[in-house]
């Protein structure tokens, strides 16, 4: 069957499977290599080659001490369970992408980061240990004071150190599942990043940016920060969301529908004002559209996550504007976010500076302006997100990831090399 | 709090049952053959809200064991509300069409191991004059296909037994829902290739959870599987036999 990821871009054939419980998963291993998957989310080839492993059926709790926080669950089970399960009594994810969709394993393996990773980091941080199932079937535990090497290798590795099985994840405590929310505007970059770095204390903090907007418009943004709330309840009940049922046609997406959205999205929006809103439509905006990504058409898109460093962080961010507006390729709104500190994690993405999130509508032509971009966030010392990645050549990875060479010694310590494999690891020239 | 024994439990639908079970409170009993997927799911099951969960390992196909399984989980939960029977195997027809006791063996498995367990869980909640019941059958038990007739026939026979139990046991007000899923994505269709008529186990678990609390006789799951066997059950015998549907 046909693999994608959440982009739809590239897709490629495989031979999937499904083991229906742990001890099933060796086997697999031992027969050939392979990449596992959780829910897809990444949005390029990360999750995908040509023998693929779905953890669909690891979705099991293992222990929830509500006195400690301390939740063991089997790789497959997904952050919404486990809201759903731990908001009542009072806990929450210390860590969470923009998403619900995705599962402890993916969020492991690509080391995710959420709205307050200035202030919690990421969310292999949280990890208290982790099993992995390895090249020759033998499931070692891994943490920060045992194989301390493979773990830092595993969070982050995006599935080619091993099978992530179980793990043992850290919980906040939360007294509401309320936020509150403050949302201000920005009439351009200087000012998004003023908010910032006025901010940096705040708990979570994102801006929604108009890439097409030009001129003095140029990173006009609505900039949302938020506190923990100690009223209003704990209740998450999910609602099934409306789902896009289809792919639209090729002409609903243009530069003139977009830019009306983006008017719309940055006039309606009611600044300078703080009111609660619930944990889940601040941390998961886009969870209340079931399968938006089929807005973009059968083609799919790409998404582009990069992070500039810290320093000329603002003369840089404003040169990539310049660069993806001037293209006119740029999508709906994009994600700004100012990060924290730098992980031990060896592939670990995030690094004390700015981020930019954005997709672009599958053309060829993307993959020169992906290029291009890349070239100019490596020469500035960034790097882009594996997580999204579908373009990115082995030169640029080196650059971007100077841990590389220690990934592979540690990929071959144990046992990983030729059995663990993905579409992107090949591009990227890992072995 | 409801007393609930599920046969079969190590199955991906009954599990999501269970799940929506043990979130409202349930004591469990967990009947199935893999005893360390059994504890997994046990363990998750107290995770997630039941007030008690046991387990025994136990074939269905060995009769011998039924009577003893049926003392245990009433013991350990002293008394029992509800009954999910849950098991089974996707027969491979062609393998069938070959061999006369793999057929025997699928009818066993498929159906007369329900029909066994039925006689005398029947005579325990008729005795106690009430409880609810309820049997996973299949929309392949409303019409024999060549593609997969020899499963079909032993779901045909546990709708039909199913039917008349119920009429029985009406005024022992024991109800027992015939559970007819159409296709559900789960560990024993995972060689198919899905497309629109496909459930998810969790979805498909709602329906029939909600089935048994509302005592209905017979659940589609989902519904629309009542429209597709309505109109496959209506087409006259010489035009069927003749296509491959
Ligand atoms: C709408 C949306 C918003 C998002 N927002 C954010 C965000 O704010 N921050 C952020 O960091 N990310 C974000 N993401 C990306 C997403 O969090 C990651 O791609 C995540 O890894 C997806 O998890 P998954 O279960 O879908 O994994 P998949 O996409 O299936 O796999 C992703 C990677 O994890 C590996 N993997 C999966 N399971 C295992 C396992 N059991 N053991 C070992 N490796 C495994 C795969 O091999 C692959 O390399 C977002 C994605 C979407 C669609
Ligand atoms: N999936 C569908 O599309 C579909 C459609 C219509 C009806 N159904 C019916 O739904 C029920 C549940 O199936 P499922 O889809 O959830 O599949 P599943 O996950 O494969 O579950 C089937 C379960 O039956 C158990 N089993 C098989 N033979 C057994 C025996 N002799 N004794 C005890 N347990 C036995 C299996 O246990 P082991 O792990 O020990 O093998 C397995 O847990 C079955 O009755 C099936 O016929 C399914």
């Amino acid at each position: 069957m046909q693999v994608q990821g959440w982009g739809g871009y590239p897709a490629i054939e495989a031979q999937v499977h499904w083991p229906a419980q742990r001890s099933a998963c060796a086997a697999l291993v031992q027969a050939g290599s392979l990449i596992p998957r959780g829910l897809g989310r990444s949005y390029g080839d990360s999750a995908s080659a040509p023998r693929v492993m779905q953890t669909d059926y690891l979705d099991h709790f293992i222990g929830f001490d509500p006195a400690t926080g301390v939740l063991v669950v089997e790789a497959g089970v997904s952050l919404r369970e486990i809201l759903e399960l731990v908001v009542p009594a009072g806990w929450c994810l210390a860590v969470s992408p923009g998403t619900s969709y995705v599962t402890v394993g993916g969020a492991i393996a690509s080391d995710v980061h959420g709205k307050n990773h200035q202030v919690a980091g990421t969310f292999g941080q949280h990890v208290h240990w982790l099993t992995l199932l390895l090249g020759n079937g033998d499931v070692v535990t891994a943490s920060n004071t045992e194989h301390a090497d493979l773990f830092h290798a595993t969070c982050g590795g995006m599935g080619l150190t091993g099978v992530v099985l179980t793990a043992s994840l850290q919980l906040q405590r939360i007294q509401s599942s309320y936020l509150q929310r403050t949302t201000y505007k920005a009439s351009c970059l200087d000012e998004a990043f003023a908010l910032f770095e006025a901010h940096e204390q705040a708990s979570y903090s994102v801006a929604w940016i108009d890439c097409l907007a030009q001129g003095k418009n140029m990173g006009r943004s609505l900039v949302k920060l938020a506190e923990p709330s100690v009223t209003g309840g704990l209740d998450f009940s999910l609602r099934q969301p409306l789902t896009v049922p289809m792919h639209l046609p090729e002409f609903c997406l243009n530069r003139w529908s977009i830019k009306a959205f983006n008017s719309v999205y940055f006039n309606a929006a009611r600044a300078n004002r703080t009111e609660p809103v619930p944990l889940r439509s601040y941390l998961y905006e886009l969870d209340s559209i079931g399968h938006w990504n089929r807005i973009y058409g059968k083609a799919g898109f790409v998404q582009y996550q990069c992070v500039i460093p810290q320093a000329d962080g603002l003369d840089n961010m404003r040169r990539l504007l310049a660069k993806i507006s001037a293209s006119g390729a740029g999508s709906f709104l994009a994600v700004l976010k100012q990060f924290g500190a730098e992980n031990q994690n060896t592939l670990s993405f995030p690094m004390p500076g700015y981020t930019l999130a954005l997709d672009f509508k599958w053309t060829p032509k993307v993959a020169p302006l992906c290029r291009a971009l890349d070239q100019m966030i490596s020469s500035i010392g960034g790097r882009v997100y594996l997580t999204k990645d579908a373009l990115l050549d082995a030169a640029s990875f080196r650059l971007m990831y100077p841990h590389w060479e220690k990934f592979e010694e540690v990929r071959a310590q144990y046992g990983a090399i030729g059995k663990f494999a993905s579409a992107q690891s090949a591009r990227l020239g890992l072995q | 709090m409801k007393k609930i024994l599920i046969i079969g439990a190590t199955s991906a639908i009954a599990e999501h049952c269970a799940r929506l079970w043990a979130k409202r409170g349930a004591s469990l009993f967990l009947v199935a053959r893999n005893s360390g997927q059994l504890e997994t799911i046990a363990t998750d099951l107290a995770v997630r809200g039941a007030s008690k969960v046991d387990c025994m390992v136990m074939d269905a196909n060995d009769h011998n064991a039924h009577e003893a399984m049926f003392e245990a989980a009433h013991l350990a939960l002293d008394g029992l509300d509800s009954v999910l029977i849950a098991h089974g195997t996707l027969s491979d027809q062609a393998q069938c069409e070959l061999s006369v006791a793999e057929t025997l063996s699928e009818l066993h498995t498929n159906g007369l191991s329900v029909v066994a367990l039925l006689t005398l869980l029947a005579n325990r909640f008729g005795a106690q004059g009430g409880g609810s019941i309820g049997v996973i059958s299949s929309v392949a038990g409303d019409r024999g296909r060549a593609s997969n007739y020899v499963y079909g026939s032993a779901k045909a026979l546990v709708t039909a037994f199913t039917s008349g139990m119920r009429q029985r046991l009406s005024k022992a007000n024991v109800m027992i829902t015939t559970i007819k899923p159409g296709f559900v994505d789960t560990p024993m269709t995972a060689a198919f290739d899905k497309g629109l008529l496909w459930a998810k186990p969790d979805a498909a678990a709602a329906r029939i959870v909600v089935a048994m609390d509302k005592r209905k006789a017979v659940v589609y799951v989902p519904a629309f599987w009542w429209w597709i066997m309505t109109i496959i059950k209506a087409i006259p015998e010489a035009i069927f036999y003749r296509r491959q549907l």
